[in-house]
């Protein structure tokens, strides 16, 4: 056994700094648990269609195994520029405004390490995905979070935003519908925010990668809003609408300039993404659209089953707009969103993720995804109103 | 009727037929008596023609014979398939009745006890029909889907229990 202590901390500082995600310390105690019906995943149940696994297959068989271009395949770019323009409202040339990533995850790392410096501020809202604020720590600038509310159904409040704008504001990054909450935001708050962007000549990053899975209107992308064009970077993936998350495909776009920049660290860094997952999203886009309709179906009847079951067993949940999550709110039982998901998962092994992993400020709530069977969430709602009710008795 | 929640209250029932109305309430976002309104509707209208099970025949112990059998027809004056289709589907041995484009004319389903008594169906009851040209009989070896449901499934599954 090394003693850590005698060595040099070789971590660096703001590596260092970072705080684990807290996922993954509730990760722990679930996998140490057998039987437990999970409502802890943020990736779809349903396997990735056929029709796309099967394109892939013939990729390969077709000896497509090589490199692609840094900024990914022509042919991808082409059809996601088309797809972006059809559906969000907004056109790039897939030539030099488009750029395919290993997942969003990717496109968020390099389009904030691409613009970021030290001391830089990026204005987020949160609760959010857990990614967040650690990748902007890790472009070495400074996360800037506004808390949103259940009362405002989480949804940014454009006033707000006005508010945490500062002289060292470099970005705004959204994410609707969002990831915890599944709050959507309309025209009238993108347009609202956009304003702000134009006036405070702020770069908007904006997370759609849940925007197929929307249950009510959906409104074009921010970036098509006047004078938005040019200052938002649009991010968009496959891994939730069309249930590829292990296939590892996003991309981002944007004007050239910052296409531009993030391709230079995506080539350096990543050479480029994987040309079966490459394969795979083109198929997608090509043939994919009644599966991922009928998945979206799916799970607008899953949301409408848990959101009731939780407002019944008197756990108040907003309905949530997009996504695949319902975020109640648990304080009338007297706990913590942590000490719930605990006391739940020994008790009745029923997993769901405290709200604290998304923010601070949500430790009153938990995130139940509704990724899961109809069965499951009949079951988990049924285990989660006994647990309730042993509480009050 | 509105026909919205009609394709939605169809596309539960087809997944499963047995589900509760208070169970359909909660997915469709209805009321349970709106639910029972709108099925009672839908077989009043003979939208709903009725429920059955969704049955592995491979696995019942009264295993049963089934053909798929290519029937083509001499339409009639006035009449095109419709009254030799509607004959057909009255026998007992016969449980689906298709008229398809093509090569032939009517598709069939017939069940038997055994393969000769499948061919004796259709050498004695089906061929002698005045207006049926010829037949063409395949014998079903194995269904691997129905309705829209695997039979067997083979996709493993194992996903990570908590993920962002
Ligand atoms: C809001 C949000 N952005 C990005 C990601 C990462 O997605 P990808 O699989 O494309 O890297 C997730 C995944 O959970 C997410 O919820």
């Amino acid at each position: 056994m090394t003693d850590s202590k005698s060595r040099p901390d070789r971590v660096a500082a703001h590596i260092a700094a970072l705080p684990r995600s807290g996922i993954r310390d509730f990760f722990e105690l679930v996998i140490a648990m057998d039987d437990v019906i999970s409502l802890g995943v943020g990736e779809p149940d349903f396997n990735t269609p056929w029709g796309i696994r099967e394109a892939t297959i013939y990729s390969l068989e077709r000896g497509r195994t090589n490199y692609t271009s840094n900024l990914g395949l022509l042919s991808l770019r082409k059809a996601v520029c088309e797809y972006v323009a059809k559906d969000f409202d907004v056109r790039y040339d897939p030539e030099k405004e488009c750029i395919i990533t290993v997942g969003v995850s990717e496109a968020l790392d390099l389009i904030l390490r691409a613009v970021l410096e030290a001391g830089d501020e990026v204005v987020y809202h949160e609760p959010c995905y857990v990614s967040y604020p650690a990748c902007i720590s890790m472009a070495q600038a400074v996360p800037v979070p506004i808390v949103t509310h259940k009362e405002g159904q989480f949804r940014l409040d454009p006033a707000e935003l006005e508010k945490a704008v500062t002289p060292r504001t470099k970005a705004v990054l959204i994410n609707f519908p969002n990831n915890p909450t599944g709050a959507n935001i309309d025209f009238a708050q993108k347009q609202a925010i956009a304003e702000i962007a134009v006036r405070h000549d702020l770069l908007v990053i904006t997370d759609e990668i849940y925007s197929e899975l929307t249950y009510g209107e959906r409104c074009k992308s921010i970036a098509a809003f006047p004078g938005m064009k040019d200052r938002t970077v649009f991010l968009h993936g496959f891994s939730k609408a069309y249930a590829m998350t292990g296939f590892r495909i996003g991309y981002a776009c944007g004007p050239h300039d910052m296409i531009e920049a993030m391709m230079k660290i995506h080539q350096y860094s990543m050479l480029c993404a994987s040309i079966m997952g490459q394969e795979a999203a083109l198929e997608a886009l090509r043939r994919g659209r009644n599966d991922m309709e009928s998945m979206r179906r799916e799970y607008r009847i899953r949301r409408n089953v848990i959101v009731k079951r939780f407002n019944d067993i008197g756990l108040s949940c907003h309905l949530p707009e997009g996504a695949f999550y319902a975020f109640p709110d648990v304080s009338s039982t007297g706990l913590s969103g942590t000490e719930f998901a605990t006391r739940l998962l020994q008790q009745e092994k029923v997993a769901v993720v405290p709200g604290p992993a998304f923010s601070r400020h949500a430790d009153n709530h938990v995130r139940c995804s509704y990724a899961v069977s109809l069965d499951d969430i009949e079951t988990a709602t049924s285990r989660i109103s006994r647990f309730v009710a042993g509480l009050t008795a | 009727m509105n026909t919205d929640d009609m394709d939605q209250l169809l596309s539960q029932l087809r997944r499963n037929a047995r589900l509760p109305a208070s169970q359909l309430a909660e997915r469709l976002m209805m009321s349970q008596e709106a639910v029972e309104k709108l099925i009672a509707e839908c077989e009043a209208e003979g939208i709903i023609r009725g429920y059955y099970p969704l049955i592995n025949e491979d696995k019942c112990a009264d295993k049963k014979v089934r053909a798929i059998i290519e029937v083509t027809v001499r339409p009639e004056r006035d009449l095109g398939f419709d009254r030799i289709a509607g004959n057909l589907a009255k026998f007992n041995e016969v449980t689906d009745v298709t008229l398809v484009s093509g090569s032939y004319d009517l598709q069939l389903i017939v069940v038997g006890d055994s393969l000769q008594d499948v061919a004796g169906f259709v050498s004695t009851k089906l061929a002698p029909i005045d207006g049926v040209q010829s037949t063409r009989t395949h014998f079903v070896l194995m269904k691997y889907k129905e309705a829209g449901f695997q039979l067997e499934d083979n996709e493993e599954y194992d996903r990570l229990k908590i993920t962002p």
